[in-house]
């Protein structure tokens, strides 16, 4: 009788602690978005958005690093998107058990695992040393690039699994060669889950830092970019530098605010935006 | 007719091919040019020298020191504090949304977990400075907030998520045969959750944490933003420390190119490369393991 209540108890102890725990992170969470979305709405007016920043950036808007962001990460899509869908439909469609792809695949997961700083270092010897694009929105956005491969290979796999083998074999037992059944059969199924999957990754891009400190993000910079050699002003770099690296820090954490406001709508947004196509892609598949 | 339709296939397959090797050729070009640019250091430093002196003073007048021992301890020490909060913390979330929480509850919670992971790091930063300093100022008693344990706190946040949804995804591949059996004979379901499913599961949530610990060991802008990076060797975790990640992202840029110092920093970030490539390959092949048992 006693063991029995006694085990009661902790049962009921423990489930309190792990629901006390799952509060925990939900109440982190909505701290954050709860202090960002106060002090940072403030902030946020049309001329926040569309305007350069002046008098030593204390006043002004944030356009040229919402410019500079959707740039660099424009660049970051030609090259991850592409390439890692090529690379997923070799790895679902073609490749075999063997060393080769077993070394692709190991490849791709450390891939994923490595700091974004190695990437900016990578990509400093890369792009901005030995192919002399120097510090610009092309080296950030390649260097960027790469750090979203592993993600956007994974992601497209993922849709590809997604495509029954009936739809391969279908084409291959009508005298298609397995191109031309992956073009006709596969890929229109499998593309829009290809393309939210890289969506994911090319937000996480856009947000990144690290990677791009040393390959083109500027200060501070009085126009656009008019070439891929610019430099250009970034959002998260922009945000790094408000809120540690200005003179008058205290003065100009509304502008701050502002940023990480903008900064996090356009990186949940495009979370969000690829996670409701996917949800409805599901539903029209059933 | 015929050969021409296989010559165009086999040109096909190879350029599918080509993209696939093109990661392996990033793993082994990052390799090689971090270990070609640290390299020329060693001119100069000696390899124990940088691995186990507390000094790193690259622009001194007199005697410019490379040691790398305090950034070392720094890291090591904000990760292990992040999973010092993370790890509890994660498995026992993972631990309820696998077993306790109603299928409707873990619908919501799962994507949200997702917008966590979803923070960028520069703005987790920017919250250490203004939101966990001024409270860990506050707690403490201390000047200012930035220090280990900030970081600590700023990097369990950012480690949760991957600890979460990998330790489920363990928890999960459980046999059910196991939990009924527990519960058949007589244990509640607490004790069938801690004593029967987390163990069964425990290589997978080994996995789980240290991938979360890779992520916490090359993580950047918030140890950066928060730990106040303080040069001298961390004397506790109120101490504002100076990680490996955040010394190469002060330094590089003010660092005339072909020198030692700049040499040295690519060294640091060799360093790095190899400590989270172990940690990740480890990972890997727990997880691997794991699941060919599955299967």
């Amino acid at each position: 009788m006693k063991q029995a209540r006694r085990k009661k108890i902790a049962q009921f102890l423990g489930f309190f602690l792990l629901r006390a725990g799952l509060t925990l992170v939900l109440a982190i969470l909505l701290l954050f978005l709860y202090d960002i979305g106060r002090k940072g709405g403030g902030t946020i007016s049309w001329e926040f958005l569309s305007q350069a920043p002046r008098k030593g950036m204390t006043e002004g808007g944030i356009f040229p690093a919402i410019f500079g962001t959707f740039l660099v990460t424009l660049i970051t899509a030609i090259l991850a998107v592409p390439l890692g869908m090529c690379a997923a439909i070799y790895l679902n469609e073609y490749a075999t058990q063997g060393r080769l792809t077993r070394l692709i695949r190991l490849s791709i997961r450390n891939l994923s695992g490595v700091p974004s700083i190695v990437y900016g270092l990578f990509g400093v010897i890369l792009f901005v040393n030995i192919m002399r694009f120097g510090t610009s929105v092309l080296s950030a956005g390649l260097t960027l690039g790469l750090m979203t491969l592993p993600w956007t290979i994974t992601a497209s796999e993922e849709a590809l699994k997604t495509v029954p083998n009936s739809y391969r074999e279908g084409a291959l037992a009508l005298g298609a060669t397995k191109w031309q059944s992956i073009r006709t059969n596969v890929l229109p199924y499998a593309v829009p889950g290809m393309l939210t999957g890289t969506v994911l990754g090319l937000a996480r891009a856009a947000g990144e830092t690290a990677p791009i400190l040393f390959t083109g993000a500027a200060f501070f910079l009085p126009y656009l970019p008019k070439s891929l050699g610019d430099q250009f002003m970034a959002l998260p770099y922009h945000l790094y530098i408000m809120a540690t690296q200005h003179h008058q820090i205290e003065q100009v954490r509304p502008i701050a605010y502002g940023t990480a406001l903008v900064l996090i709508v356009l990186v949940l947004g495009m979370n969000m935006t690829a996670v409701v196509i996917r949800y409805r892609l599901r539903r029209k598949r059933r | 007719m015929r050969k021409w339709a296989s010559l165009e296939e086999s040109v096909i397959r190879a350029f599918f091919l080509t993209c696939g090797i093109l990661a392996v050729l990033v793993l082994v070009g990052i390799f090689a040019t971090l270990l070609s640019t640290a390299v020329p250091a060693f001119k100069e430093i000696h390899l124990s020298e940088f691995l186990l002196k507390k000094n790193w003073d690259p622009t001194s007048p007199e005697k410019a020191e490379y040691g790398i021992l305090s950034m070392i301890v720094s890291t090591l020490m904000v990760t292990g504090g992040a999973l010092l909060l993370a790890v509890p913390i994660g498995i026992g979330v993972a631990a309820y949304l696998s077993d306790v929480a109603h299928w409707r509850v873990r619908e919501i919670v799962k994507p949200i977990v997702e917008i966590l992971a979803g923070i960028p790091s520069v703005v987790v930063g920017f919250l250490g400075i203004v939101l966990f300093g001024p409270a860990i100022a506050k707690i403490f008693h201390i000047g200012n907030g930035l220090n280990a344990v900030n970081g600590s706190v700023l990097l369990a946040i950012m480690s949760l998520p991957t600890i979460i949804s990998i330790s489920e995804d363990a928890l999960n591949a459980v046999p059910q045969a196991y939990g009924e059996a527990s519960l058949a004979l007589g244990a509640s379901r607490w004790q069938t959750l801690f004593r029967v499913k987390v163990p069964a599961a425990l290589s997978g949530i080994i996995a789980a944490c240290m991938l979360g610990m890779g992520r916490a060991i090359g993580e950047t802008m918030t140890v950066l933003m928060a730990t106040g990076n303080a040069r001298a060797f961390p004397h506790g975790f109120l101490s504002s420390v100076r990680t490996m990640t955040a010394n190469v992202a002060i330094e590089l840029g003010e660092v005339p190119y072909d020198t030692t110092h700049y040499y040295a920093l690519f060294a640091i970030g060799l360093v790095l490369f190899v400590m989270t490539f172990i940690v990740n390959l480890v990972a890997d092949v727990i997880l691997r393991k794991y699941q060919e048992r599955e299967q």
